[in-house]
């Protein structure tokens, strides 16, 4: 039965790629915001803060089709990028960023608490000693917040990997494109005799769902002894 | 020559200071809850004043008409009561931390006379969470006094310390005072640690300077002066 057919295949390794790319673009923009939302103090911070978590509460549907009007050719920012060659809709770059805006949330909130956790009394030491503000970040805030970097790049390809709603509101379901684990296996409960395949799929995503969790924990187990010196 | 003239408002607390620091070791002394540590912060510019002038040789840190030199650029050692070294480098980056932000060349002389001299060639490749208290505020003046600071400023460096540990550490001091030759502003509310260590004493009291001149305005009680 575990004989994955090329179609399977293509839908494993499309919805990797989309998690990773997922993952990977939204960090610089996660830590960003993590950063602000930790330590600054602005007007209409609970607004921003809201916006981010609002994928968390909001359908997935919703977002979905949020993000294919902005987004969608016609869309007044998709409309835009397009003249870059940037396309989102119905391209598996779509499915990244529906993908990557449902995550969000998740690794935010783990980078904003790890950054919350932080002495800062060790970045005024480091000011003393003559680092500037950058440098203070890099070399003190940045390596500090490891431990939760990881748990929210984790959380966040798990999110990715997973996604459904978003994704197919929003760029479809076409194999070999915009065709994930998840909208496959939605596709196979759809026709008959496609049971044994969803079951293979539904292995697949249980396995990598939980080689993810397991090599989170090793990587913050490890980061976390390397801060405290063990 | 550093002098400070400080207003700051702390909630109900307010702090109201002048006076002026020769070379040397100059204590600041008072109970705590003084405004002793304020100040300390102040100098190194991790606290700015509401009002006042801090000046180092000539050299103006802050001015409330508009200068406020950020704490990289004034090259003040600061020693921390707690130490604060950063537990994900090892003691020999912690040690040398300064002295590559300050764009200083690597000089192992130095670091090596210095790591001698606090008794901490042993610890370079560990991590400040696997030291004592002790061994860690040694390190704590060793990554100070190796950014070669034009002034080093020492906040209670001792009192997270046991009693034992305090004796065996004071000596270090003595010798970073007379072998490296920075100029120090010693807190302490131990009249017996400033004894050993300060000629010019301030002593401060409930914000303001309440005296300022030798040994003779530390109150030694007799017993405490044991080490």
């Amino acid at each position: 039965m575990f004989d994955l057919s090329p179609a399977e295949w293509t839908a494993i390794f499309l919805s990797l790629r989309i998690a990773v790319v997922a993952t990977v673009v939204a960090l610089p923009f996660g830590i960003a915001v993590g950063y602000l939302l930790a330590r600054a103090n602005f007007w209409g911070k609970s607004l921003v803060d809201g916006i981010v978590h609002l994928p968390l509460v909001l359908p997935p549907v919703v977002t979905g089709y949020l993000l294919l009007l902005a987004f969608g050719r016609r869309g007044p920012i998709g409309a835009f990028l397009a003249e870059f060659g940037i396309v989102f809709a119905f391209r598996w770059t779509g499915a990244a960023l529906a993908s990557g805006v449902m995550g969000f949330p998740l690794m935010v909130r783990a980078i904003r608490l790890s950054l919350e956790a932080i002495d800062q009394r060790l970045e005024g030491a480091a000011a003393t000693l003559g680092a500037r503000p950058v440098w203070v970040f890099a070399t003190v805030t940045l390596p500090l917040a490891v431990p939760g970097i990881i748990a929210g790049m984790v959380l966040c390809f798990a999110k990715a990997l997973g996604e459904f709603g978003a994704t197919i509101t929003f760029v479809s379901n076409i194999p070999g494109e915009t065709q994930t684990i998840s909208a496959a296996i939605y596709t196979l409960t759809q026709v008959p005799a496609g049971d044994a395949a969803a079951l293979r799929l539904v292995v697949v995503a249980i396995v990598l769902s939980l080689i993810a969790l397991i090599a989170a924990e090793w990587l913050a187990r490890l980061a976390n002894a390397r801060i405290r010196g063990e | 020559m550093l002098s400070v003239r400080a207003v700051k408002q702390l909630g109900e607390f307010s702090l109201d200071v002048t006076f002026e620091a020769a070379s040397g070791v100059t204590a600041l002394f008072g109970p705590s809850g003084a405004g002793k540590s304020t100040i300390a912060n102040m100098i190194a510019g991790l606290v700015d004043p509401d009002q006042g002038r801090i000046a180092l040789d000539g050299d103006v840190l802050f001015d409330s008409s508009g200068k406020n030199v950020p704490p990289h650029r004034r090259r003040i050692g600061y020693v921390f009561q707690e130490g604060r070294l950063f537990p994900h480098l090892t003691v020999r980056s912690n040690l040398t931390y300064g002295r590559y932000m300050h764009g200083l060349p690597r000089d192992e002389a130095t670091l090596g006379n210095i790591v001698d001299l606090l008794d901490i060639g042993h610890l370079l490749g560990r991590r400040p969470g696997t030291l004592s208290g002790g061994e860690r505020q040694r390190v704590a003046f060793g990554r100070a006094v190796l950014m070669q600071p034009r002034l080093l400023v020492l906040d209670e460096p001792l009192a997270s310390l046991d009693r034992a540990r305090k004796l065996e550490i004071l000596p270090y001091l003595v010798r970073l005072r007379d072998e490296a030759k920075v100029p120090m502003i010693y807190v302490s509310h131990q009249a017996g640690e400033i004894i050993r260590l300060a000629s010019q004493v301030v002593k401060v009291e409930d914000g303001r300077v309440a005296a300022v001149g030798g040994h003779e305005l530390l109150d030694v009680r007799p017993g405490e002066m044991t080490h």
